[in-house]
C-alpha cells in the first residue's frame, strides 16, 4: 500500500514536472523567443489557458504527500523552510506575472512582469532541481528524524550540508535546462513564424547540453551516494529509467522538426523518467538520510494503512475526472486552430 | 516573543489575507452563475454583466491561488508536528480539494473569461456552473479540514500518538463542518453582493454605464438582501449553538458573558475588563442572550467563571472583540441590504443617490468581517502548538468534545 501511494505521489509530482514544468520553460523562455508584442502575445497565449491546471499537480502532489506521508511533510517542509519560502514567494510571482500584466495598458507595467516572470520562472526551475537533489543526496536528519538546513554552508556534499552544494546545484541547472528544453519543444509544436524558428534552433542545442549534463549527473550521483551502487545491484532494472530518458531525448531531438507534437511528448517522457531514476534510487527511503539509518523510509513516513486505503476510493474516480477535463482543454483549444484566437 | 508566538503571526497573516480573495471569488461566483442564467434565458444586458464580473473574478481566482498555495505549504514548514500527527486525518480532505475542487475551477475558468464564443451559450454556461461548483466545493473540503480541528470526529490515536481515520465517511459528514460550511458561504456570498453593489452604486453615481450597473444592483441588492439575513438566522443560529454546545467556555468568552445568570443579557458594545472580569460601559438587552441561546427568556447561561481557567481561551478581549465586529457589521449588513432591498422594489433605488453612497462605502466591510469571524473561530481552540503534541493524545483520546486539543 505504501509503494502504490509512493508511486501515485511520484506520478503526480511527474506530472507537475511535465505539465507545469512546460510553462516554467515557456517563461524562461519567452523573453528570447519573442521580439516584439505581437509574438510576446502569442507565446504566453500558448500555456494562459493550461497554466492553472497544469500548477494544480503541485497543490494536489502537496496534498497527496500530506494525506500519505504526513511524516515527510513535515521533516522535509520544516527542514527546507528557507528554501520553501522562496519558493513560495517565486510562485506568487510567476502566477501575477500571467494574471496582472494584461489588465494595464503600459510599457513599464508589461516590462516589469515579464522580466519578473521570466526571472521567476528560472528561479522556480532551478529551486525545484535543487530540491530533488536535495532528496537524492540525502538530508543532514538527526536520530529525532528531524533537520534544518541552511542555505548553503561550504558546498561540499557532507555531513552537514546547505541546500545548496556542488550536486544540488549541478541537478539544478540540470532542471533549469531540462525544462527550457521543454518550452522550447512546446514553443515549436504549438506556435508558427518566427517564434518557432526561434524555439526550434533553441532546442537544436539545448537537447545536446541536456544530454550531457545527464551523464555527468549520473556519474556525480554516484559519487553523492556511495550507496547507489548497491541500490543499482539489487534493483537493476532501474536502469531502464536513465536509458529511457536518454531515448526520449535523441528522439525530441531528431524529430522536432518532421513531427513536432512527437518531439514535445517523447521530452515529456524523458522528464518523466528522469524523475523515475532519481526516485527508483531513493526508494524504499522517502526522505534519505546522510546518515542512512535516520533516514524516512514510506513505511515509518506513511499514514496508517487504512487511510491509505479510504483513499484509494476517491483517488481513483478523481484521477479519471481530471484526465477528462484535460481531455476537454486541449481539444476545445486545437479545435480553432493555433492557439492565440479567441 | 517565543517561536511558537511567531510561527502563529506568519500562518495568520497568510491565512487572513489569503481569505480576502476567496470569499470575493466564491461569492462572485455564485453572482457570475445567477447571470449567466439570467442570460441564457435573453437577458442580454445579465450577458454584459457577467463578462464584466468575470474578468474581476480571474484576477482574484488568481490571487487566491498564489496566495493559497502558500497555506498548503505552511502547514508543513510551520506546524511540522501537528501535520504529521493529523496528516492521515485532514490530508483526505485537503488532498480531496486539490483532486475534486482545484482541478475543475482552474480547467474551465478560462473557458469562462474566454470561451464564450468557443463553447456557445450554453457550453458557458456550463463552464460559469462548473467554476462555482468547484469554488463552492473547495470551499467544503476546506472547512471540513477546519471544522474537524474544532471538532474532531472519525479517528483513533494511535499507540505512536498520530492520528488515524478510522470513518472517511464521518470526516466529511461532521456536524461542525456542515454549520460552519453554510455560515461561511452565506458570508462569502455576502461579500461578492456588496463587491458588486458598490460598484453599481459607483458608476450611477457618476452617470456612467447606467444599463449595467442596475443589473448590477439588482442582482446584488435581492441576492445580497437573503444572504444577509441568512447570516444571523439560520446559519450564524447554528453555529452559536455548536459552540455552546461543544465549546462552552468559548462561547462565554465571545459573549463577554462572566458569570452565570438567568435572563443572561446580551451584550451589543462594552469593554471586557479582565481585572474586574466585568464589560465596562455596556450597551445590552436584557434576557437576549438566554433566549437566543435556549429560547427562553430567563434560561440560565453558563458564564465564563464557570469553566477552570485552563479551558478559557487565550486571548479574551481579542476573542470578544472579532466576535463582535463580525456579528455588529453582520447586523448593519442586514438593515443595508433591507433597505436597498426595499428601494429597488419600489423602482426608487437608482434615483436614491444617498443609498447608492451608503453602498458604495459599505463596500469593504464585508471583508472585515469575514475575517474577524475567522478569527473568532481561529483563536480560541486549535492552536496547533508544535511543542506538546501529547496533549493530543491525552486530551482527544476518545472522538468525543475536545476543544483546545491542539494545545
Amino acid at each position: 500500500m505504501e509503494t502504490l501511494w509512493f508511486c501515485i505521489l511520484v506520478f503526480m509530482l511527474g506530472t507537475y514536472v511535465v505539465l507545469g514544468g512546460t510553462d516554467l520553460g515557456v517563461g524562461i523562455l519567452h523573453l528570447f523567443v519573442a521580439r516584439n508584442e505581437a509574438e510576446r502575445q502569442q507565446v504566453i497565449h500558448s500555456i494562459r489557458p493550461v497554466w492553472k491546471p497544469n500548477e494544480v499537480w503541485l497543490i494536489a502532489a502537496g496534498g497527496t504527500l500530506f494525506l500519505a506521508f504526513p511524516a515527510a511533510l513535515a521533516v522535509a517542509f520544516s527542514g527546507f523552510y528557507l528554501a520553501l519560502m522562496l519558493v513560495l514567494w517565486l510562485l506568487v510571482l510567476r502566477g501575477l506575472g500571467l494574471e496582472l500584466r494584461y489588465h494595464l495598458p503600459d510599457v513599464l507595467w508589461h516590462q516589469f512582469w515579464d522580466v519578473a516572470m521570466s526571472v521567476s520562472s528560472l528561479l522556480l526551475a532551478l529551486c525545484l532541481g535543487a530540491a530533488l537533489g536535495n532528496v537524492v543526496r540525502g538530508v543532514p536528519l538527526n536520530e529525532h528524524g528531524i533537520f534544518f538546513e541552511p542555505l548553503w554552508t561550504n558546498f561540499h556534499v557532507g555531513e552537514q550540508t546547505g541546500i545548496l552544494d556542488w550536486y544540488t546545484v549541478l541537478v539544478g541547472l540540470a532542471a533549469v535546462v531540462a525544462l527550457t528544453n521543454q518550452g522550447a519543444l512546446w514553443l515549436n509544436a504549438s506556435v508558427t513564424g518566427e517564434v518557432r524558428a526561434r524555439a526550434d534552433r533553441l532546442a537544436s542545442w539545448l537537447g545536446p547540453v541536456l544530454m550531457i549534463l545527464l551523464i555527468v549527473l549520473d556519474v556525480a550521483s554516484f559519487a553523492a551516494r556511495p550507496d547507489f551502487r548497491g541500490g543499482l545491484s539489487t534493483r537493476p532494472w532501474g536502469i531502464v529509467f536513465p536509458v529511457s530518458a536518454m531515448g526520449g531525448l535523441v528522439l525530441a531531438l531528431t524529430r522536432r522538426r518532421s513531427k513536432p507534437w512527437l518531439a514535445y511528448l517523447a521530452s515529456c517522457a524523458a522528464l518523466y523518467a528522469m524523475l523515475c531514476t532519481a526516485t527508483v534510487s531513493i526508494y524504499p527511503n522517502i526522505l534519505p538520510a546522510r546518515i542512512p539509518a535516520n533516514a524516512l523510509t514510506i513505511q515509518n513516513a506513511a499514514a496508517a494503512p487504512a487511510s491509505l486505503a479510504s483513499a484509494l476510493w476517491w483517488w481513483i474516480p478523481g484521477i479519471f475526472i481530471i484526465a477528462g477535463y484535460f481531455a476537454f482543454i486541449h481539444s476545445r483549444l486545437r479545435e480553432r486552430g493555433p492557439v492565440g484566437e479567441h | 516573543m517565543d517561536a511558537v508566538t511567531v510561527h502563529r503571526l506568519q500562518f495568520g497573516f497568510t491565512a487572513a489575507f489569503h481569505y480576502l480573495f476567496p470569499q470575493l471569488t466564491m461569492g462572485l461566483a455564485l453572482l457570475i452563475f445567477i447571470l449567466k442564467t439570467m442570460a441564457l434565458r435573453g437577458d442580454e444586458e445579465a450577458n454584459r454583466a457577467s463578462r464584466f464580473w468575470a474578468k474581476i473574478f480571474g484576477v482574484s481566482f488568481a490571487l487566491g491561488v498564489v496566495t493559497g498555495i502558500p497555506m498548503e505549504f505552511q502547514f508543513g514548514t510551520n506546524w511540522a508536528r501537528f501535520s504529521k500527527i493529523s496528516g492521515g486525518v485532514i490530508g483526505q480532505t485537503l488532498a480531496m480539494e486539490g483532486v475534486f475542487a482545484f482541478f475543475m475551477e482552474a480547467s474551465f475558468l478560462y473557458f469562462l473569461l474566454y470561451g464564450e464564443r468557443r463553447l456557445g451559450q450554453r457550453g458557458h454556461w456550463v463552464a460559469a456552473l462548473l467554476v462555482w461548483f468547484g469554488s463552492w466545493l473547495s470551499g467544503f473540503f476546506i472547512v471540513g479540514t477546519n471544522a474537524w480541528m474544532q471538532h474532531p470526529v472519525g479517528f483513533e490515536i494511535t499507540p505512536a500518538g498520530t492520528a488515524r481515520l478510522t470513518s472517511l465517511a464521518a470526516l466529511l459528514t461532521n456536524p461542525w463542518a456542515h454549520v460552519e460550511y453554510m455560515h461561511t458561504m452565506v458570508g462569502a456570498t455576502i461579500t461578492g453582493c456588496f463587491t458588486m453593489a458598490g460598484v453599481g452604486a459607483f458608476y450611477l453615481l457618476r452617470r456612467q454605464h447606467e444599463a449595467n450597473a442596475k443589473r448590477f444592483l439588482s442582482v446584488a441588492v435581492v441576492i445580497g438582501f437573503i444572504a444577509s439575513a441568512a447570516a444571523a438566522m439560520p446559519t450564524g443560529d447554528w453555529q452559536a449553538k455548536m459552540v455552546v454546545k461543544h465549546q462552552p467556555p468559548t462561547f462565554a468568552a465571545m459573549e463577554g458573558h462572566f458569570f452565570t445568570q438567568d435572563r443572561a443579557a446580551m451584550i451589543l458594545i462594552g469593554q471586557p475588563n479582565m481585572q474586574t472580569l466585568h464589560i465596562d460601559n455596556p450597551l445590552e438587552i436584557p434576557g437576549l442572550l438566554s433566549f437566543l441561546t435556549y429560547r427562553r427568556w430567563n434560561a440560565e447561561v453558563k458564564g465564563l467563571t464557570k469553566f477552570p481557567r485552563e479551558e478559557w481561551p487565550e486571548n479574551i478581549p481579542l476573542l470578544y472583540f472579532c466576535y463582535h465586529i463580525m456579528a455588529g457589521l453582520g447586523t448593519i449588513f442586514i438593515a443595508i441590504m433591507s433597505l436597498a432591498a426595499w428601494l429597488l422594489w419600489r423602482k426608487k433605488l437608482a434615483g436614491s443617490r444617498w443609498m447608492l453612497w451608503i453602498l458604495m462605502l459599505a463596500l469593504p466591510f464585508p471583508f472585515i468581517a469575514n475575517t474577524a469571524g475567522w478569527m473568532t473561530s481561529a483563536l480560541p481552540s486549535r492552536v496547533p502548538k508544535t511543542s506538546r503534541p501529547e496533549t493530543l493524545a491525552s486530551r482527544c483520546s476518545g472522538s468525543s468534545d475536545c476543544t483546545r486539543c491542539w494545545r
